[in-house]
């Protein structure tokens, strides 16, 4: 379970966030530019709130009160919109990133089963510039993945990729949430949302309007028309 | 002298190497109290006459000189010692060095940084592993000028330690001596020619090393 109670300041927009997202795949949904983003980011560690408090299970992550854990060390998963695979290391340079950085033990079985599941075996030699869309979110996934992550969080992931790609990735997406993985998902995508999300967190201009399940979703789309 | 002293130009450009690299990445990245102060003091070398240099230098390096009388303590000295040719070389080269790496870094793409420290990395090793190798070809490319900066340098050494043959000597003002003398026409012309080669040999390295690396960075 993740507790979220923010406050950020972000020149003139401001973020005020207080939700809780149980195990599962927590949806964040809203229009672009609601601050979904920035809410990942302070659960990640990446951006200070200037208030609050942030806890995952047990473990305080942030209280302004003084605790402030570093990203490096929160075990936090982070799938970006873009990818942001290192250049200047092969794809399985990137995958063992984390585990490295960690410095987790060598796990050849929890590697195999993560390249398998995503597919990315036959790229292991290949540099992130040679990849197509769909195969560069694939590797990020799986080096968000082989850290070993308590929480995997996932901003717009597929936002970057066309309808075909789409489709090609979102399945690996369910297979992590049936293999129990928590994950918050941050999209503004009702229909990729309806077919993961456990929990809906819908956000509105820097606000929580409404915690719940998929009856969120559907509102929202009742808005849009 | 028992043996040759090590060449001053080579000894500058390592020396001036990780200093480069740490005034660059503050200036880069960071912002703190007097950093513009730091970026003119850096870039002074650049414009001061290379006379003015040599003679600050010798203001504060000399035997007598602030910093030099306490290294002299410790039996650091650059007063009419090669390695008085080493840190002119140095100084001189430094501004260009720095404002190399400096470029380098601001071109990368700091969200790498932040996935690298989500991925568990603090921030030395996200330097070491992300920040320094990204910017490899701006470090190559920075070595290269200071070096060829140090090449060329002449009025700030010989005003600051002098023209001594075989102690701190750089080849330019090696080349100046022996145009002086009568008989020197040769010996300068082979000078000569060593500057060409070695001038040409390290554009080619540092062009076929930052190629090398922009092909790694860029998918190859």
């Amino acid at each position: 379970m993740l507790t979220v109670e923010v406050e950020k300041q972000l020149g003139e927009f401001r973020v005020i966030a207080k939700f809780e997202a149980p195990d599962g795949v927590t949806a964040l949904f809203g229009p672009s530019g609601s601050g979904k983003t920035s809410i990942v980011n302070m659960v990640a560690g990446l951006v200070t709130p200037d208030r609050g408090r942030i806890m995952y299970n047990r473990t305080l992550l942030f209280d302004s009160s003084g605790v402030d854990e570093p990203p490096h060390r929160r075990h936090i998963g982070y799938v970006f919109q873009d990818g942001r695979l290192f250049p200047h290391m092969t794809v399985a340079q990137n995958l063992d990133y984390g585990r490295r950085m960690y410095r987790l033990p060598r796990d050849s079985a929890a590697q195999a089963r993560i390249v398998d599941l995503l597919d990315v075996g036959h790229l292991l030699e290949r540099r992130p510039g040679k990849l197509s869309g769909g195969e560069r979110q694939r590797v990020a996934i799986g080096r968000a993945l082989l850290m070993q992550p308590r929480l995997l969080l996932l901003d717009e992931p597929l936002a970057s990729l066309d309808a075909a790609r789409k489709r090609e990735i979102f399945p690996y997406l369910l297979r992590l949430r049936d293999q129990q993985v928590p994950m918050i998902y941050v999209s503004h995508h009702a229909a990729e949302l309806r077919r993961i999300a456990t929990t809906v967190v819908r956000v509105d201009s820097g606000r929580v309007t409404g915690v719940g399940g998929a009856e969120l979703l559907d509102a929202a789309d009742a808005d849009a028309l | 002298m028992d043996r040759d002293p090590p060449v001053a130009e080579d000894v500058a450009t390592l020396v001036a190497l990780p200093f480069g690299i740490a005034i660059a990445w503050a200036l880069a990245r960071k912002d703190f109290w007097g950093k513009a102060l730091l970026d003119g003091l850096v870039h002074l070398p650049l414009v001061l006459p290379p006379v003015v240099t040599g003679y600050l230098l010798l203001i504060a390096f000399g035997r007598r000189g602030v910093i030099g009388g306490f290294l002299a303590d410790l039996g650091i000295v650059f007063a009419f010692r090669w390695t008085g040719a080493a840190l002119a070389c140095g100084v001189m080269g430094f501004p260009l060095l720095v404002r190399a790496i400096r470029l380098s870094f601001e071109a990368i793409d700091a969200r790498l940084e932040d996935a690298s420290r989500t991925l568990g990395a603090d921030s030395w090793r996200v330097f070491l592993t992300v920040t320094l190798p990204l910017a490899l070809p701006g470090i190559i490319a920075g070595m290269v000028l200071c070096f060829a900066k140090a090449l060329g340098e002449f009025g700030a050494t010989i005003t600051f330690v002098s023209n001594i043959p075989g102690e701190t000597q750089t080849i330019s003002s090696a080349i100046y001596t022996y145009l002086q003398t009568p008989t020197g026409d040769a010996a300068a012309a082979r000078l000569v020619i060593v500057a060409i080669i070695i001038s040409l040999i390290a554009l080619v390295a540092s062009e076929w090393l930052a190629r090398r690396a922009g092909t790694r960075l860029h998918g190859g």
